[in-house]
């Protein structure tokens, strides 16, 4: 059930596109549709992943960001250089809380800001020798360092310094891998391409690092990827597949290390969280190394338990029964909770914006709620992104894709959710506007959400966040009394 | 005191700008005008004949010692020559690194800061590397800086090629700002009709040829020496020629939005002075085996 019909939902579509001009309307136009379920491709009906227009707010971030904030930087052991400018590095710093365990400044380092901090005479100069001092710096501050990223922001691209020749003579000098990466935040359209290249980087750089060295491997080694391990994430996953029985070789990224990830080509399955950020490397191992791949959704326990079983079939019936047993134990559990706040949540309305997974991936965990999700969308999908969230929306709902700030805003005054979810930039406006709203990137600075114990947190938050009485108290009592002194007047 | 008068040379590469605005800067010192060279070249080589140096001590190199341009003083980068003429030079990275362009913006905006143009100045030319290949180097005639262009160029194709493509970017920022081309200056090669050939390249252009500066081999002897010809012979008559040239500016008034024209135009104006055959379309693409048989 969507908040408005078929009809409402294509017009509300027109009356908000009316604003544009001429061109843009025409552009925009093809970014927004109106759900439905019977469709198998999304590709008559959407269009996504390009450029964004210029004057309209979107929400995008850039390669750099997919690259050093989204694959890069949860690696724990590993140091991403934030190469150029301070202000990347600085304002994208511990910014998705990517918890790990370890030691900051020690023998983990996602915190820390570690940047060239280029200055005018290194754009002039070019930055190659300042990048070699800082690659010494860090060995002799951080010697316990795995290795090195050398993430490059936008001007080195535009100044052309080498950062391939200087990674590789320095990771001759340190006997670690160095890795250049050439994420400048001018190249694709969002972060998206970002992904890309970072997965690639890690292809060319790190994955093979141990082709045929020894490895004791079980049946049941499987790796975790594009779980990135915010508010503890990856955590809850684990702890499922652990007791199943299957042995979680590493995770990529959140809370990963790089021995992890150059052991990953030694498993017998990729467990894929986030397709859109990790699809690239998993399809590559699967050339590669045989390996096959599977998207799974730990969000809200009908998508686990449908994931944990889809899991299994991959493996014998050891895993199969461990599955079920999982399923189980924690039914109890999962039940308990959604018997006390399902009657707190039930029939409100939900409207999702957020990056290149959850958009679809938590619908589940809402309708376990009793909640319906009514709109949906993508910062930085691709076709294959909607083509799979079609069949996870209910029919004549709202998909937009790179929603501008207007759209979205108009879209909710006339979808009326009861709840938001999307990101900080979007937060405080709906705040303004009287609705309530999670941060469905960063959790809220909650989580986690993945799993059996992040359902149990979930919804505990959605609660909090629906159900908080400040929302009654939205209008100041001047503001109020008019209206009443009217009522007693008729 | 009159209005600074702000002059860029442009020119292919190796034409003689730098000599020629030298010797051009040196007779105007001479005739008691104030001056100032900035030379926008990493190369570094526009101010060496008038400070008798082998090249000047740039404003990026001193930033980048000091640690920042906003670490230096404006005496720090200004070296004082023939005539009383002030020199800087821009400076930038060796070739293959870095951003040579950045280094231009950088050191046109230090001296802007740092009052380099507000004492009593008559002229300022900037020295500009041969090609406009990015911003950095069309930053001399942003608006606000140079108003008038010259450009160095010869009877030679290249040469010709280039000054037409210059003159396309001054448009550019002849409608964005108030940059004028003020006329060509023939750096002659002793090509055959090459005043004439200028001259008529000006007028398509819609300027005109300022001055022809032939060609002399004194101009050499005082290079070697790092001197312009005007402090090394006075007496010469190069020196002369280049005295003209500085009066011609001086009394310049003819400042246009110039009129670039089609390659084909160029093509037949060479062809019509017989610098460039007419093309036989039958051998385009063919080899030297090919025509043989």
């Amino acid at each position: 059930m969507a908040a408005l019909t078929r009809e409402e939902s294509a017009a509300l579509i027109a009356e908000v596109l009316e604003i544009y001009p001429e061109k843009a309307k025409k552009d925009r136009a093809k970014h927004l549709m109106v759900n439905d379920t019977t469709l198998e491709s999304s590709k008559k009906c959407i269009t996504s992943n390009r450029k964004s227009l210029p004057g309209v707010m979107t929400m995008r971030g850039c390669a750099y960001a997919g690259s050093k904030g989204v694959v890069w930087g949860p690696i724990k052991d590993i140091i991403s250089i934030s190469h150029g400018p301070v202000g990347c590095g600085q304002y994208a710093r511990a910014g998705r809380r990517n918890y790990y365990v370890g030691t900051t400044g020690v023998d983990a380092f996602c915190e820390l800001n570690i940047t060239s901090d280029f200055q005018e005479r290194d754009i002039v100069f070019g930055g190659d020798k300042k990048l070699a001092k800082l690659i010494e710096e860090i060995e002799i501050l951080f010697p316990l360092n795995k290795g090195i990223s050398v993430q490059s922001e936008c001007p080195i691209g535009l100044i052309g310094d080498d950062i391939e020749a200087v990674s590789k003579k320095a990771a001759a000098q340190i006997g670690k891998p160095v890795i250049p990466v050439r994420c400048e935040g001018f190249r694709g359209v969002s972060q998206s391409l970002g992904h890309h290249i970072a997965n690639d980087s890690v292809r060319d750089w790190i994955l093979s690092n141990r082709d045929g060295q020894a490895f004791e491997t079980t049946p049941y080694d499987v790796a975790i990827l594009g779980d990135y391990n915010i508010g503890g994430d990856a955590w809850a996953s684990r702890i499922l597949l652990e007791e199943m029985g299957l042995r979680v070789v590493a995770q990529w990224s959140g809370d990963g290390t790089l021995a992890e990830m150059e052991n990953t080509p030694k498993v017998k399955l990729n467990l894929l969280h986030c397709y859109r950020s990790m699809n690239y490397i998993s399809r590559h191992m699967e050339e590669k190394y045989g390996i096959p791949w599977m998207e799974y959704n730990f969000f809200g326990p009908t998508k686990i338990k449908e994931s944990l079983r889809k899991i299994a079939s991959f493996f014998d019936d050891k895993i199969k029964a461990g599955a079920e047993a999982v399923i189980e134990k924690y039914t109890p559990m999962m039940d308990e909770v959604i018997a006390k706040y399902k009657p707190r949540l039930e029939g409100k309305k939900v409207m999702l914006y957020v990056g290149g997974l959850r958009p679809r991936h938590v619908v589940g965990a809402y309708e376990d709620l009793g909640m319906e999700v009514v709109g949906t969308g993508y910062e930085f999908a691709h076709n294959d992104d909607y083509d799979r969230t079609i069949k996870e929306m209910g029919d004549a709902t709202l998909i937009y894709d790179d929603v501008t700030g207007y759209e979205f805003e108009e879209f909710v005054k006339a979808c009326k959710p009861d709840l938001i979810g999307s990101g900080i930039k979007e937060k405080y406006v709906f705040h303004k506007m009287g609705i309530p709203f999670r941060q469905l990137h960063s959790w809220d600075y909650s989580g986690p959400y993945h799993g059996c114990d992040g359902f149990a947190i979930f919804a505990k938050d959605m609660d909090l966040t629906l159900n908080n009485p400040c929302w009654n108290m939205m209008k100041a009592p001047w503001d109020k009394a008019p209206v009443a002194a009217e009522q007693k007047a008729a | 005191m009159a209005k600074l008068r702000q002059c860029a040379i442009y020119g292919k590469g190796g034409i003689g700008k730098s000599t020629t605005t030298q010797n051009l800067v040196a007779a105007l010192a001479e005739s008691g005008k104030k001056v100032m060279i900035v030379g926008c070249d990493p190369k570094a080589d526009s101010t060496r004949l008038i400070l008798h140096s082998k090249a000047q001590t740039t404003v990026m190199h001193l930033a980048a010692e000091a640690g920042s341009v906003e670490d230096l003083e404006l005496e720090d980068v200004l070296s004082v020559g023939f005539g009383g003429v002030k020199c800087v030079e821009s400076g930038g990275p060796e070739p293959g690194v870095g951003c040579a362009g950045r280094g231009v913006i950088t050191a046109i905006n230090f001296l802007e800061e740092e009052g380099a143009y507000d004492e009593d100045l008559d002229f300022v030319f900037y020295d500009v590397l041969g090609d406009v290949v990015c911003g950095g180097f069309a930053m001399p005639i942003r608006e606000n800086k140079a108003q008038e262009i010259y450009i160095v160029c010869s009877g030679e194709m290249m040469a010709m090629y280039a000054a037409n493509n210059i003159a396309k970017g001054i448009v550019k920022y002849a409608n964005s700002g108030g940059v004028r081309l003020a006329g060509l200056i023939c750096n002659s090669r002793n090509t055959d009709r090459e005043d004439e050939l200028i001259m008529a390249l000006a007028s398509r252009l819609g300027t005109t040829m300022i001055h022809f500066v032939p060609r002399n081999n004194v101009v050499q002897h005082a290079e070697i020496r790092r001197m312009t010809c005007v402090e090394y012979d006075p007496t010469h008559k190069q020196s002369d020629e280049y005295r003209a040239l500085a009066s011609k500016i001086v009394n310049n008034t003819n400042f246009v939005i110039p009129t670039p024209v089609e390659m084909e135009e160029l093509e037949e104006l060479l062809m019509e002075f017989g610098i460039m055959e007419a093309e036989d379309e039958t051998i385009v693409g063919k080899t030297a085996a090919e025509l043989a048989a």
